[in-house]
Parts: structure tokens; sequence; C-alpha cells
């Protein structure tokens, strides 16, 4: 008896194993079908695991980015130059909140809970933007990172409102038509401090010095040597590579630091008329390896203080789900 | 015999992949897997949708619009929150 419940299972489950293989199959070529007719994923569709793996790991890395990113940012508001440049910088902080939240909130679409994404970003399991991990020194580092960092951002995110997932794609479109003011913000700051006086100009020189090689890192390692590059373009989560999209940021801003009379700090930089796109000297990605992985000038402080704030924040979630347990028809009632 | 009347389901509707669910209107139906058969047959008669969502009329929340005032906050005192707050030069003006 025993033994043949044993062959029957095991005969059961070699006809599930078959079935379920066929389904995958199934799916699978409906899964590709759908990516190759540029058509976005659901959260409700099927998809193969390892997509749903690197959604979840590309979304939750760009939410923790945009969360970790107000601090250096969230360094100067206390010590903003004018009331005005403070105000702006406040509601500037505020937008990168709300850019985490649309980025978690469509990163649960996938299943993961809030609370598992940030145990992974506080665990240093989940990774964010290894830019955030250099110290905002002066005033003028706000200007930089407004029109850099997130002058890079936005070449990325642009490219990202046609991501493969949906929720992604939209979540992109609603946090673009934000940066713009972002990015004007900044170079706005480097305008000011270019027109300014010699000191202003030393202060926003020896910014774009320390903020131009981390902004490039920003895009990534080279295409040949980026560990998701090519599966995240195949599914068309990623549509365009590091590299194209690095390039399209170095022409862009080139003559935006042209124009404030401050230089690259590039000695192969130069146009290149045949390619029609500027050449550029090789960055170091030791440094990049070195600071993705732990150990850049703030990447301790900037994960315990976001710790800490989590920590700190404990008894706003206790109360309430106390208040929850406490009036569970309140809110039923107000409906 | 008279019967009650049917509980109010809000009918959501995505017209294409990629695109946001919009409100369509509303419907009677006994549960949510009628509601939901009543809203295919009632608002996607012309292919308008690759995917329906039902919700109980009574589980929506809304604010009031004679409050709009009060409950929301437009900032038109915070015009920096835009872009066009930063006037550049021209040559540097498409950012």
């Amino acid at each position: 008896m025993t033994t043949q419940l044993l062959d029957d299972s095991s005969e059961q489950a070699r006809l599930d194993a078959r079935s379920d293989a066929r389904f995958d199959a199934r799916s699978d070529a409906r899964f590709d079908a759908r990516i190759a007719a540029e058509e976005r994923v659901e959260p409700k569709d099927w998809m193969p695991d390892a997509y749903r793996r690197n959604v979840i790991r590309q979304m939750s890395q760009h939410a923790h980015s945009e969360v970790i990113g107000m601090q250096p940012e969230g360094n100067w508001i206390g010590r903003a130059p004018t009331l005005k440049r403070k105000a702006i910088l406040l509601a500037k902080v505020q937008d990168e909140a709300g850019h985490g939240l649309y980025l978690y909130s469509a990163t649960e679409t996938l299943g993961v809970t809030r609370e598992e994404l940030v145990e992974a970003l506080h665990q240093g399991r989940a990774k964010y933007a290894s830019i955030f991990n250099y110290p905002s020194l002066t005033w003028a580092d706000v200007g930089a990172i407004g029109w850099l960092v997130d002058g890079a951002a936005i070449v990325n995110q642009i490219s990202l409102q046609r991501t493969s997932y949906g929720p992604y794609a939209r979540a992109m479109v609603r946090i673009c038509k934000e940066e713009s003011f972002h990015m004007r913000q900044g170079y706005e700051i480097m305008l000011t401090l270019c027109r300014g006086s010699d000191a202003q100009r030393a202060m926003a020189q020896d910014a774009l010095n320390r903020w131009w090689w981390p902004s490039l890192m920003m895009f990534g390692p080279p295409d040949a040597e980026s560990a998701h590059s090519a599966q995240s373009m195949s599914w068309k989560l990623k549509r365009q590579s590091n590299d194209e999209l690095r390039q399209k940021f170095i022409d862009q801003t080139v003559p935006q630091a042209d124009f404030l009379g401050i230089d690259i700090p590039d000695p192969a930089l130069c146009w290149n008329a045949s390619s029609g796109h500027y050449n550029f000297g090789d960055i170091d990605w030791s440094e990049f390896q070195r600071v993705i992985s732990g150990d850049g000038p703030c990447n301790r402080e900037r994960l315990s203080h976001h710790v800490r704030a989590h920590d700190d924040g404990a008894w706003v979630r206790e109360t309430l789900q106390a208040y929850r347990a406490k009036h569970p028809a309140r809110s039923a009632e107000r409906a | 015999m008279t019967t009650e009347a049917m509980p109010l389901f809000e009918v959501f509707i995505r017209s294409k992949r990629g695109l946001d669910h919009r409100h369509v209107g509303s419907l009677h139906a006994q549960d949510h897997r009628q509601a939901l058969e009543y809203a295919r047959d009632t608002y996607t008669r012309r292919g308008e949708g690759v995917s329906i969502w039902v919700v109980a009329s009574s589980d929506i929340v809304a604010s009031q619009e004679s409050d709009s005032a009060s409950f929301y906050d437009p900032l038109d005192d915070k015009p920096y929150r835009h872009a066009t707050f930063y006037k550049l030069p021209d040559a540097v003006d498409n950012m």
C-alpha cells in the first residue's frame, strides 16, 4: 500500500512536472512574444521568475537611491545661503522622497513587501546609486548635484519611460515631469556662482572636479563588464546600454560646462567630429567597485542614518497599528 | 416580493497595456465576480479594454470637492517648484 502510494505520487509528480514544463514553455513563449511586440508587462501577467527578480532588484535599487539621495542634499537645508535657496532645496528633497514612494509602490506590485525591501537595504543586500556615498562639502555641491547627478538621472529615466514593466514605466513618466526643476535649480546655482567672485568660481570648479567622475559612474560599468546589462536589454527592462547613456550625458553636459566657464577635469576630453561625440578619458572603475561594495567616503554614514531614521520612526508605525486595532470600524464608517 | 437593491461597483478599465486603469462608470451586481462579468458585458463591448478592475463603491473613500480649498494646497505661492521658474540663457535653456 505504502509502496503503491509512493509509486502513484511519484508518477503524479512526473506528470505534474511535465505539465508544469509545458505550461512554462507556453507562458515563456507568450512572454517573449509580448516583449518582442513592445507590449508592457503588467503585474498580474505571468512572467519568468528571473524577470520578476530582476525588476524587483532594479526598481528597489532605484527607490533606495531616491531616498538615500536625500541625505547629501538634506545636509545643506539648514545652511542654504538664502531663504529662497532653502525653500527650493526643501521642495527638491521632498520631491525625492515622493519619487522613492512611487518606486517602492511600483515594486510592491510584484508581491514583495516594503518591509522586505527596507530590510534588504539595511542588511546591505540591496544597493543604491554609488554617487550618494560622496560627501556634499560646500554649497556648490548642491548646485553640482542638481546639474550633474539629476542631469544623469534624467538621461537614464527618460530611457526608462519605455521599460517593459508597466508600473515602472508609468512611475518614470511621473518622475521625469518633476526632474527638470531639479536640474535647472542646480544649474542656476552653478551659474550664479560662476558669474560671482573668484572664490565662488573656485568653489564651483571644485564641486565639478569632485562630482564629474562619480556622475559618469552612475550609468554603471562598461557594457562588456556589466553583470545584468545584456539580460536587462533583452527583456527591454533597459532600453539603452550603460555606455550609450553615459555618452549621451557627456555630450549634453560639456557645452553646459563651457557656458559656465569651468573645466571638466578630464584632459582627454575632446570633440570627435567623425563620431559626432565627445571622446573622454578612462574611468577609474576600481573606485566604482570600492564605493558600490561599501567602502566609499560615506557608505557607513548613509546606511546608519537610514537605519536610525527608520528605528526612530517605529513608534509612528506602532501607533498606527494600535489605532487600527482599537478602532477597526472607524475607516469603514467614514466611507 | 420586493428585492433589495444590489450593491454598486465602480469599474476601471485598462484600454491598453502600459496605460493606467481608468474609471469608466459603475454598475449594480450581487458580488465581485458578477460585477466583473457585467463590466465586461457593459463596458467592453467594442474592444475597449484589456483588463478590468471592479471595486465596491462603498469601499471608495472620496475627498469632497467643496473642501478642495482647504484639503489641497496647490502651493501657488511656491512657483520655484516648477522648471519654468528658472530662467536660463538660451544657449543652455534646453534642460
